[in-house]
């Protein structure tokens, strides 16, 4: 059977526009709510990037840590997270979902008892932030024996040489940083510039999906309409910290963005 | 696991960086590996360039202060009446610490690759403090990120960063403490590491950088050695040198020259953090027995529960506040080479008591830590065993702590 996450690339061509994928965190602001917001945006968003809250995560600008701090102080646990994913799979079972994390955290519960349970909860895909290529070999591979895609992450930073290598060992799956970057940064490089750089590397193997994350909001989203896909993140984690600020319903709110998003990207 | 004789420890990891196969390596953001990569092209370069070396010293010598002091301490042997009881000085260093040769370094490197900026974590204030003085030194801007409750209780040190020109950042996350600093840190490089260069202010952090921190604090042992040898005419038979751990960059300096002697005849002794005596928390993870987990892109043993949020510490000492420990320290603990102990808040106050009592010296309450230990242990020890603590800090920036905890009449006026 073909990944949901090629899967949803594929419909996505079809109607000739961009994935578009959205990363909550996992237990934000509660695990139930978490839950809610997934089900409620699965209809606009394409591929769900939920996040493993970590509390040293260095590559996070302020909003993401945000949402990841909140999830953590109401006791979010490993086992809670693929519990919410079950849940929502058997909402809706075709739905791909990544998890998004740091490596600590796959370390301590073990390697292939952390896949184990991603297989079984219906994980499709894994970031992990913090473990680049070459160090990512033997787990990527021992992700493809479970048939899900380990995601690479390229950079701007990332050399020609690199880029090459690190494309030619991929999964069908990867992820552009747009820029130097922690998320949730200012787009500060034109959007112009960024397709610019996303096209240097697509031509490396078109094959390849690649998505483009890192600073995409509402305002910038259409502009980068000709890219695989486009991760929005930290404009979410924003919007759940408005709502809860503003005592409204984060899952509404949410809804409600995404629904935006996806309009400006038909 | 295997030390091996006759190769730098600093150089003994892999292809990947682990030390021991397993300690320390790059787990970074992708973004962090080309600038990484090219810091690792340059210091591999000019640690073997003769030119560099000469320049190097020559800021040691003329700037840094060096050698610092290795004096007796003649009134402690006596009280004690067990071990001579030494100390090698190193807050004689300009700044009056040992992060002032880590500083140096990284500011020198960061000319050579033509950055303008260069951001550093801090503590207890003092990795802050000398990264200004060298930035200022060598014309470079200079941001510091330093944790909220650190700002609030290292005073001096943080006066001492804005007089040089630094900006330093506070950091509200987490523990506000040096964990988050070096988090904040990292995340500032790796949205500006096109222009600014990074100075990781311990061994720790991805593996060149404990490179860096190790090879440079080095210039500790290498004098130590020599004043060894001008006051005992050879290295002595029975030598035990204790020194405090935080992130372990004053430690594994202390020790290096000494690493392929017999631990028979010199042995290591590292002091971590205790933490308050009646809490559970601490700063000791090799003491403790935390396992091995990832904190700023190294493997290494660090405090951490079982999901693998990295656990909040506690100690006096914000220099030895930290949840983990460099690779170069998991190292020498699981080849046996060095031994590690903690001592508690208020152990490390009564020894900065009695230094001071006893002695024109005051100790920062970090080497306050490895004081206790020392003179703990010299009681029971020969008269021909020679005991050499590092004095790695100056106590002026506790003054603070020291009038709360201990009165005024600890504090002096500088
Ligand atoms: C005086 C002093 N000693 C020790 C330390 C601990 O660091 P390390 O273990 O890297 O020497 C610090 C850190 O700030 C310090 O200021």
């Amino acid at each position: 059977m073909l990944n949901p996450i090629s899967a949803a690339f594929k419909k996505a061509k079809t109607e000739n526009r961009p994935a578009l994928l959205t990363y909550t965190v996992a237990g934000d602001s509660s695990k139930k709510q978490s839950l809610d917001i997934l089900k409620s945006i699965s209809k606009n968003a394409d591929i769900l990037e939920l996040g493993v809250p970590h509390n040293t995560p260095v590559a996070d600008g302020s909003q993401i840590q945000t949402s990841a701090y909140r999830a953590i102080k109401k006791g979010i646990k490993i086992n809670d997270i693929f519990r919410i994913v079950r849940d929502f799979k058997r909402f809706d079972k075709n739905k791909p979902i990544i998890l998004m994390g740091y490596y600590n955290m796959i370390f301590q519960y073990g390697d292939n008892n952390f896949l184990k349970k991603c297989k079984n909860s219906g994980v499709n895909g894994l970031i992990v932030v913090d473990l680049p290529w070459p160090e990512n070999k033997d787990f990527a591979k021992k992700c493809r024996k479970k048939s899900i895609y380990f995601i690479q992450l390229l950079s701007p930073t990332t050399t020609s040489k690199r880029l090459k290598k690190i494309i030619q060992n991929s999964h069908p799956m990867n992820y552009f940083i747009s820029m130097l970057s922690t998320t949730g940064g200012k787009l500060k490089v034109s959007p112009r510039q960024i397709l610019k750089n996303y096209n240097r590397i697509k031509k490396i193997n078109p094959k390849k999906e690649i998505v483009i994350g890192f600073g995409i909001t509402e305002k910038t989203i259409g502009k980068l309409k000709s890219a695989d896909g486009l991760v929005v993140g930290s404009a979410i984690c924003k919007e759940i910290t408005r709502s809860l600020d503003s005592r409204q319903n984060p899952v509404t709110n949410v809804s409600k963005l995404v629904k935006k998003l996806k309009n400006k990207i038909k | 696991m295997k030390l091996i004789k006759g190769i730098p420890v600093i150089d003994q990891g892999n292809q990947l960086g682990f030390w021991g196969g397993k300690f320390g390596g790059n787990f970074v953001p992708e973004t962090l590996k080309k600038p990484i990569e090219d810091l690792e092209i340059l210091f591999n370069k000019l640690k073997k360039d003769k030119k560099f070396i000469t320049e190097r010293d020559r800021y040691f010598e003329n700037w840094v202060g060096a050698p610092t002091r290795f004096i007796k301490l003649e009134n402690l042997t006596n009280y004690i009446g067990g071990a001579q009881i030494w100390s090698k000085v190193v807050s004689d260093a300009n700044g009056g610490a040992h992060k002032i040769y880590n500083a140096t370094v990284h500011c020198l490197l960061a000319k050579r690759s033509g950055k303008k900026i260069i951001c550093g974590d801090t503590g207890a204030g003092y990795a802050g403090k000398m990264l200004s003085m060298a930035a200022k030194k060598f014309g470079l801007k200079c941001k510091i990120f330093m944790g909220a409750k650190d700002i609030a209780r290292q005073q001096p040190n943080v006066k001492a960063m804005k007089k040089n020109g630094a900006e330093v950042i506070p950091v509200y996350s987490g523990s506000q403490t040096l964990v988050d600093a070096v988090s904040e840190c990292m995340r500032f490089w790796v949205a500006n590491c096109d222009t600014t260069a990074m100075c990781v202010g311990s061994t720790v952090g991805p593996a060149v950088f404990v490179r860096i921190c190790g090879w440079s604090t080095s210039q500790i042992s290498r004098e130590l050695k020599v004043q060894l040898i001008e006051e005992f005419g050879s290295i002595p038979k029975k030598l035990k040198l204790y020194n405090c751990v935080g992130g372990g960059s004053s430690s594994f300096g202390f020790w290096n020259e000494f690493m392929d002697y017999d631990k028979k005849q010199v042995e290591f002794i590292g002091v971590e953090a205790g933490g308050p005596a009646k809490s559970k928390k601490h700063a000791a993870p090799l003491t403790y027995g935390s396992k091995i987990g990832i904190l700023h892109g190294a493997a290494q043993y660090v405090n951490q529960n079982s999901d693998g949020q990295i656990e909040e510490t506690e100690s006096i000492s914000a220099g030895l506040d930290y949840p983990g420990i460099s690779p170069l320290h998991c190292f020498l603990k699981d080849t046996k080479r060095a031994r590690y102990t903690a001592a508690s808040d208020e152990e490390a106050l009564s020894a900065f008591k009695l230094v001071t009592k006893f002695e024109d010296l005051r100790p920062s309450l970090e080497p306050s830590h490895a004081f206790f230990v020392a003179l703990k242990e010299a009681k029971k020890l020969s008269k021909d065993t020679v005991v050499v603590v590092n004095s790695c800090g100056d106590a002026y920036k506790d003054r603070g702590i020291l009038e709360q905890r201990l009165g005024k009449k600890y504090v002096k006026s500088n």
